[in-house]
Order: structure tokens, then C-alpha cells, then sequence
């Protein structure tokens, strides 16, 4: 479903005497569809670089990225917001709209497809109620607790029924609780067939998952497990 | 299509509503650059108003001999039509008219009215009154007709000769005050233009995040441009009809004041007459201004 061949991300220098930064060195590994796969690594390593170029918001340096086999680097704009489109995304600073209320937030992605109201109407309550947020959906995301804004970007990650869905960090800025929460729900998407792909560097999270497991260090791949550990 | 068009103006109505601050900021900024752009046109107005007054007063009258036949008149005025098309206004005047004006002009003053009947005769001279735009080029043209040996044979006298300097220097104030009011418009406009640009890209900049967002869940360009131009069209609406509602009020009020400083200029009068322009002006620089910031804008944070 996703593949990445070789991939280098170099990012220019930032001022004369700086020298450029390699992010990511030579990257391969594939993600096959409905697997739940763990990028791990330290802050730094190149995981969110790895996101931005499986939604084309960067280009790799070398090497090729395939989203089910289109090279995303000769996507043209239309076809990258189809990519995007069949990609949920969630991240550790929810990164939600902060002039919509829930429900607005959630109907958002699929408003930009063009669904019809009553779908949109259907879908998001039905979202909102998988996740636990349908008695707050005229509140605005600075009314929420971390964990529902966390919870309210994945379902806003979900609602499209995407193919896959990147998680990253979702659970940085949340207590053990909601942390849990978050994991359960990440399974439970997966286990009703969505790829997804839980970008982390909390070592609990990873030990109890016991998925495969992808480490990153450095900007290179040093292990790729199924049923990996967090070992750095 | 026509779905997503209603979703645009859904969110640019909500997005307004929901972020009042800086939607009053940015309407309350484009009011003023607009009441200054319109504060302009009342300023072009007056000066106009009051270049037309002074040109108007640069006349020049050419009197004819006694006995001068009115064809031959009306023959001279027809040679200056024809020499200098765009002359103001030409008027003749004959012996008879002249005399009338004079005895409506004077009907109270008794010494005058009976230095006339002690004269017997109707003493005024027929004449042709000639106002020009003003133009000291236009003003030699006339005078050279009235100079040639074709017609100076017909011409008792012309007033223009005491008058050149004074044209002259008119001019010349003219002028320069038609050259600083654009010059000071320009300015003015190009201030006013930037004021509102940063305002709008403040406003803009707070949803930067939101933007980029936007384009991460698969949004077109035009998904998230369409709410930002649409709330440009909100903000400089909304100034537009502040600013109208000003132009009216403050006109009608200072009308007065103005008549003081310029008699016979009525500002309420010259708003109501313009009405059109202060509308299409007002409303083509709110619009205009807020739609364009917030196009270019928007594009800065769309190269996602």
C-alpha cells in the first residue's frame, strides 16, 4: 500500500555556514494493506519527515515514495488530494480547526469530498459516538480536554473510512489514561481492516502492541520486526 | 459545485461571526482607509468646485462699435467657436440687454438711475462675453481673433489685456493644486491599500495552522481560499455601508460649515448628485482591497 525505495530527505542549509541535514537516509520498507505497523525512534529521527512524504507535503531528495503504486512525487495536485483524502491523519498537536465546533471539525473532510448532507449528517455522528464525543458536538476544540481533542482528531482521521491512517505521536501530550484510549481505539479501527501507521517514541506503548515494529535512528532503518520491541 | 459554493459561504459567515475581533479590526480598518479614499473625492470635488468658481470669473469682453451690425457680431462669435470648440461659454449681448442688466442690476441706486436719464440715450456698447476654461492658451487664441484686422475694425475695446498676469497666476494655482490633490491621492490611496493589505494578512495569519490543515485532509485550493475571499467581500460590505452611511450623515451636517468657507458649494448636494461614484468608489476599494489582500494571502500559505 505504501512503499518507500530509497529514499533520502536532505533539507538545504539554513544560512551560509550551516551545512544541509540529512533526514532520512536511504529509506525501503513497504506497508501492506491492514497492517498496524509502529515507526519508532527519538525525537529527531525523521518519523514526521516520513508522514509529510506520504501525504506529498514534501518531495524525497532521492529515491521514490508509492502510495498503491503511484509514485507520488508525479502526482499532480488533483491526484495528491485524492491521496490525502484516503489518508486519516492524526498528530500530537491534533492540529483541529479552532473555529468549528466538533461536528464541524469531523463533516470538514468530507465536506471537501463533496458528500451530501445527510451522508455527512450520518457518518459523523456515527463517528462521534465510536469515539465517545457525541454529547460535545457544538463545543469548540478549546473546550475539550487533551484527550478529547485527541480522540476528536481521530475521528476526524476516521470518518472518511480511509485506507490508512498515520497516527503521530497521538498520545504525546496525553495522561496514561487517555493513552490507552487512544492505543484501543488505534487496534480496534485496524482490526476492522484500516492500515495504520502509529508514528511513537513511548516505549510502553510499543511493548504491549506487539506489532511490527520499524526503528528509526538517525534518519536510517536499524531494525524492521514483526512483533518488534522498542529496542534503541 | 453549487453545494461546495454554499459550504464556502457557510464557513466565511461562521468563521466571521466566530472570530469577532479580528473581524471588527478588519472592518474597522478598511472603514477608515475608505472614508479616506472618499474623503478624497469630497476634497477633488471642492477643489474642482472651486478652480471652476475662479475660472469662471476669467472672462473676456469684447465691446463693439456703435452701430455694429448683430450678424457681423454673431459672425465673430462663430469664428471663436469654431477656432477653440471647448471655450466655456460665449454670450452676446446687445445694446438693449445690456442696458436692462444694467437697470435691474441698479434698480435701488437713484444717482445712477438718474445719471443715466441725464446721458438721454442707451450708452452701452453691444458685446460679446467670453469665458474660457481658463487656459492662458485658450485665452491668446480668443484674443488673437479679436485682434485680427478683420474683426479689431468692429471692436470698441477688450478687457483682456489688464487681465493676462492675473490668468496667468490663476493658472498656475490651479494647477498645481490639481497636481498635489493627485499626487496626495495617490499617497494617500497607496497608505490606506497597505493598512488594510496588513490588516487582512494578521487576520489571515491566525489561520495559518488552520490553512495548512485544511490541505493536509485533502482540501482543493479553492475549498480554502473561497472562505477568506468571501469574508474579504463581508469586511469591505460591511465598511461599505458604514462608510455610506457616514458620507451621507457628515455631508448633510457640514454642509453648512462648507458653504461658509466656499459659498455655493453644497456638499450634501454634490453627495446626492455623485451618489453613483461615492457607491461604486466606496464599495470597488472595500471589496476590492479585502478580496486581493486575502487572495494574495491565502496563496503564501497554500504552497502545501
Amino acid at each position: 500500500m505504501i512503499k518507500f525505495n530509497d529514499v533520502t530527505k536532505i533539507y538545504p542549509a539554513h544560512s551560509s555556514n550551516g551545512s544541509p541535514t540529512a533526514v532520512l537516509q536511504d529509506i525501503s520498507f513497504e506497508v501492506k494493506e491492514g497492517e498496524f505497523v509502529s515507526i519508532i525512534g527519538k525525537s529527531g529521527a525523521g518519523k514526521t519527515t516520513l508522514t509529510r512524504l506520504i501525504l506529498g507535503l514534501e518531495e524525497p531528495t532521492y529515491g521514490e515514495v508509492y502510495f498503491k503504486d503511484k509514485n507520488i512525487l508525479n502526482a499532480d495536485p488533483s491526484e495528491i488530494q485524492k491521496i490525502r483524502r484516503s489518508i486519516g491523519c492524526a498528530y500530537q498537536d491534533y492540529k483541529l480547526l479552532p473555529l468549528k465546533t466538533v461536528y464541524e471539525n469531523v463533516a470538514y473532510v468530507m465536506e471537501v469530498e463533496g458528500k451530501s448532507h445527510g451522508e455527512i449528517k450520518r457518518e459523523v455522528s456515527k463517528v462521534l459516538e465510536l469515539i465517545g464525543l457525541k454529547d460535545k458536538i457544538d463545543n469548540f476544540p478549546k473546550e475539550l480536554s487533551g484527550g478529547e481533542q485527541q480522540r476528536l482528531a481521530i475521528a476526524r482521521a476516521l470518518v472518511n473510512n480511509p485506507k490508512i491512517i498515520i497516527a503521530d505521536e497521538p498520545t504525546g501530550n496525553l495522561d496514561p489514561y487517555n493513552t490507552y484510549e487512544v492505543i484501543y481505539l488505534l487496534e480496534k479501527i485496524n482490526k476492522l481492516g484500516t492500515t495504520v501507521i502509529l508514528l511513537t517514541h513511548d516505549r510502553e506503548i510499543i511493548n504491549k502492541l506487539g506489532k511490527r515494529v520499524i526503528t528509526l535512528v538517525d534518519g536510517k532503518i536499524i531494525r524492521d520486526e514483526a512483533g518488534g520491541r522498542f529496542i534503541i | 459545485m453549487l453545494t461546495n459554493f454554499k459550504r464556502i459561504i457557510t464557513f466565511a459567515i461562521n468563521d466571521f461571526s466566530r472570530n469577532k475581533g479580528i473581524s471588527i479590526a478588519a472592518v474597522f480598518v478598511l472603514t477608515i482607509a475608505i472614508m479616506l479614499v472618499t474623503g478624497l473625492f469630497f476634497f477633488q470635488g471642492m477643489a474642482g468646485y472651486l478652480i471652476s468658481q475662479i475660472q469662471d470669473k476669467i472672462d473676456i469682453t469684447a465691446y463693439f462699435k456703435e452701430g455694429t451690425q448683430e450678424q457681423d457680431i454673431l459672425d465673430v462669435k462663430d469664428e471663436i467657436l469654431k477656432t477653440s470648440p471647448n471655450i466655456k461659454n460665449i454670450e452676446y449681448i446687445s445694446k438693449d440687454q445690456a442696458l436692462a442688466f444694467f437697470n435691474e442690476k441698479h434698480k435701488d441706486n437713484a444717482i445712477l438711475s438718474k445719471a443715466l436719464q441725464e446721458v438721454g440715450d442707451n450708452p452701452f456698447l453691444p458685446s460679446l462675453n467670453i469665458t474660457t476654461s481658463g487656459d492662458p492658451l485658450q485665452y491668446a487664441q480668443v484674443s488673437n481673433i479679436l485682434q485680427t484686422s478683420d474683426f479689431s475694425k468692429l471692436i470698441d475695446k477688450v478687457d483682456f489685456s489688464q487681465k493676462k498676469d492675473t490668468i496667468e497666476k490663476v493658472y498656475s494655482i490651479t494647477t498645481s493644486i490639481n497636481i498635489f490633490g493627485i499626487i496626495f491621492g495617490i499617497v494617500l490611496i497607496i497608505i490606506a491599500i497597505l493598512v488594510v493589505f496588513n490588516t487582512i494578512k494578521l487576520a489571515i495569519e491566525s489561520s495559518r495552522e488552520e490553512i495548512s490543515t485544511m490541505k493536509i485532509v485533502g482540501a482543493s485550493d479553492w475549498f480554502v481560499r473561497g472562505p477568506f475571499i468571501i469574508q474579504g467581500i463581508i469586511y469591505g460590505a460591511i465598511a461599505f455601508l458604514i462608510c455610506i452611511l457616514f458620507s451621507g450623515i457628515f455631508s448633510y451636517f457640514l454642509s453648512p460649515q462648507i458653504r461658509a468657507i466656499l459659498p455655493g458649494f453644497d456638499m450634501f448636494g454634490y453627495f446626492l448628485t455623485n451618489l453613483g461614484i461615492f457607491v461604486l468608489i466606496q464599495l470597488g476599494f472595500g471589496i476590492g482591497v479585502g478580496v486581493i489582500s486575502a487572495l494574495i494571502v491565502v496563496k503564501n500559505h497554500l504552497e502545501v
